[in-house]
């Protein structure tokens, strides 16, 4: 059986590339609201969590016609000498980035509240600024939040479809992701390739999974007073 | 100008913090009050981790806030040990140590790493990591983390209260030696008489909010208008040096301008500077000097008030020959007894005196 490494090299760059992307633009935004008292705080967090709930296809929809020739993001890349981004790799990303932002800022989020901010003002007293207080208190002891977050990313984005489906298609080598290839080869009655992948994301996923619980049961333990 | 000055006007829902006082620039200061008094908050404010719009912060020549500037927490040369170690739980010991070190320019340090790890006698915990240590260990590893970072100011809240009994005892000698080898004024929380008269100078006494008394802590602690000498635990402080120890009956004496009294013997140079502590309840009073009681120390005083504090006890202010101020509860029946009023000479019979520092 020939197998076609190329949905899983493409994969694994979207997935990792969204994670990378989200970590870096939801540790501020999960940061900013574990601490704000606006009164728009409770909004944008149901903002962030509408793609929990939302059928991806609803989500892909919006973003194709968002994106879309005709859509303002469309108009503002074609503007910019870029063309458009359904039916690329970067219009991917960022659906992608879309789809899976919940999973990194709401247990960013948790872990940010329950660092209380009595860590934080010791730092000040001693000298730290507020950037300073921030990588050397927070982020270390965050690092269970950070670690679950950018595993859930990661999974939830090698775990999409419906999204994938209406905004990227299947171009191979471009948009055509595991979920898809595994799709299509159903639809050619390839049952034997269809299994092959499936088996492997399924493995993978348990994978990800229990190394995630072990080693956050192991920093869990570490932090015990 | 020397001295600290803080002044604070700030609402915090229904509170009403309204304070203001001038601390000497050496010493330890204590801010007592009850809980809910606004100890805490006036802490917070002068660290600036919290903000008040209304306030002036000013430690000798530094202002830290007035009307016209407000320098944030980590620019104010201040150290501060909260009430529960806050310890990062994360670092360990030494690491814990260094974090303000580290942050401290290296011409501001004033104070010596290893000087602080032996004077709070920290060395064999520095390998460890936090959640290894005792309640006490931890208290002094936040102590000394504060003073690495050479403060000008060091700001403590109620570091024993979360510490039982014997942690407490280990570490009182540590914060009375702070006083003598690293000269740094302190403001320290504490809603405990024993701790002040043990550890401060000076005193600031809050209630609700306002500030009711500042002074010498002599003073304040024998004032009757203030809650202090109501206490059941009510005593005075007394200041003189050590002049001879008394090796056959196991005492040393200490001696001040207006006489002197005997406190179980320590080891302590003659010569060097006590202050004992005399609670009321063992003070009794005599209209003469009598030679054959057990007691050893014998004081003539003046009456100079009284108060009744319920219907069967009576406080006596009484000063000593060289000004110094003395309590004593008797009965008032023996007050009756004795017709004590006010210019009266009489004697005080102490029947115990600790020694502080």
């Amino acid at each position: 059986m020939i197998v076609d490494w190329q949905p899983v090299w493409l994969t694994l760059k979207l997935a990792g590339l969204t994670t990378l992307i989200l970590l870096i633009i939801g540790t501020p935004i999960a940061w900013w609201l574990s601490r704000t008292t606006a009164w728009y705080k409770q909004t944008l967090a149901a903002i962030v969590a509408l793609p929990l709930v939302l059928p991806p296809t609803v989500l892909g929809f919006y973003l194709l016609l968002m994106l879309g020739p005709k859509g303002v993001v469309g108009q503002l890349t074609q503007a910019m000498g870029l063309g458009t981004l359904p039916f690329t790799f970067a219009g991917l990303v960022v659906a992608s980035v879309i789809y899976s932002m919940p999973f990194v800022i709401q247990p960013l989020q948790n872990t940010f509240e329950s660092l209380g901010n009595r860590h934080l003002e010791v730092a000040a007293t001693l000298g730290a600024n507020a950037w300073d207080r921030f990588v050397t208190v927070i982020v270390p002891l965050a690092r269970p939040g950070f670690l679950t977050a950018a595993v859930l990313s990661f999974a939830h984005t090698v775990g999409e479809f419906g999204v994938v489906l209406m905004i990227g298609g299947s171009i191979p080598g471009e948009t055509k992701v595991l979920s898809v290839a595994i799709y299509d080869h159903v639809e050619a009655l390839e049952y034997g390739k269809a299994h092959f992948i499936a088996g492997a994301m399924l493995l993978f996923s348990f994978l990800v999974l229990m190394i995630l619980y072990l080693v956050n049961g192991r920093l869990n333990r570490e932090h015990q007073p | 100008m020397t001295g600290i000055e803080v002044k604070i006007q700030k609402q915090l829902g229904e509170f009403n913090l309204a304070v203001s006082f001038e601390a000497p620039s050496r010493g330890i200061t204590a801010l007592f009050g009850r809980s809910g008094s606004g100890k805490t908050s006036v802490l917070r404010v002068v660290s600036g981790l919290q903000r008040a719009k209304q306030a002036v912060i000013r430690i000798n020549d530094d202002v830290w806030q007035d009307e016209k500037q407000f320098i944030p927490t980590h620019r104010r040369p201040l150290g501060y040990v909260f009430q529960e170690a806050s310890l990062f739980p994360h670092l360990s010991v030494r690491h814990n140590l260094e974090y303000g070190w580290r942050r401290t320019p290296v011409n501001a340090r004033r104070i010596q790493f290893d000087d602080v790890v032996e004077l709070i006698g920290i060395g064999p915990l520095l390998q460890r990591a936090t959640a290894r240590l005792s309640g006490g260990e931890r208290q002094r590893v936040a102590i000394a983390r504060a003073l690495l970072t050479s403060p000008k100011l060091l700001l403590m809240d109620e570091p024993l209260s979360a510490l039982d009994h014997g942690a407490k005892q280990t570490i009182l000698p540590y914060l009375e030696s702070l006083h003598d080898e690293f000269e740094i004024p302190s403001l320290y929380v504490t809603h405990d008489p024993n701790e002040v008269a043990r550890l401060a100078d000076y005193m600031v006494i809050l209630d609700q909010g306002k500030v009711i008394a500042q002074g010498q802590t002599a003073n304040l602690l024998t004032r009757l208008d203030l809650p202090l000498a109501g206490y059941d635990d009510a005593a005075s402080l007394l200041e003189g040096l050590v002049s001879s120890h008394d090796h056959t009956y196991h005492l040393t004496w200490i001696s001040m301008d207006c006489g002197r009294v005997a406190v179980v013997r320590e080891d302590l140079p003659v010569g060097q500077h006590a202050r004992v502590q005399i609670r009321a309840r063992d003070v009794s009073l005599s209209l003469s000097a009598h030679s054959d009681t057990s007691i050893l120390n014998i004081l003539p005083a003046k009456v100079i008030d009284t108060h009744d504090l319920n219907p069967s006890q009576v406080l006596v202010r009484l000063e000593l020959l060289d000004g110094q101020t003395l309590l004593s509860r008797i009965t008032r029946r023996s007050a009756v007894a004795l017709s004590i009023h006010e210019g009266q000479h009489l004697y005080a019979q102490v029947k115990s005196v600790a020694l502080l520092s």
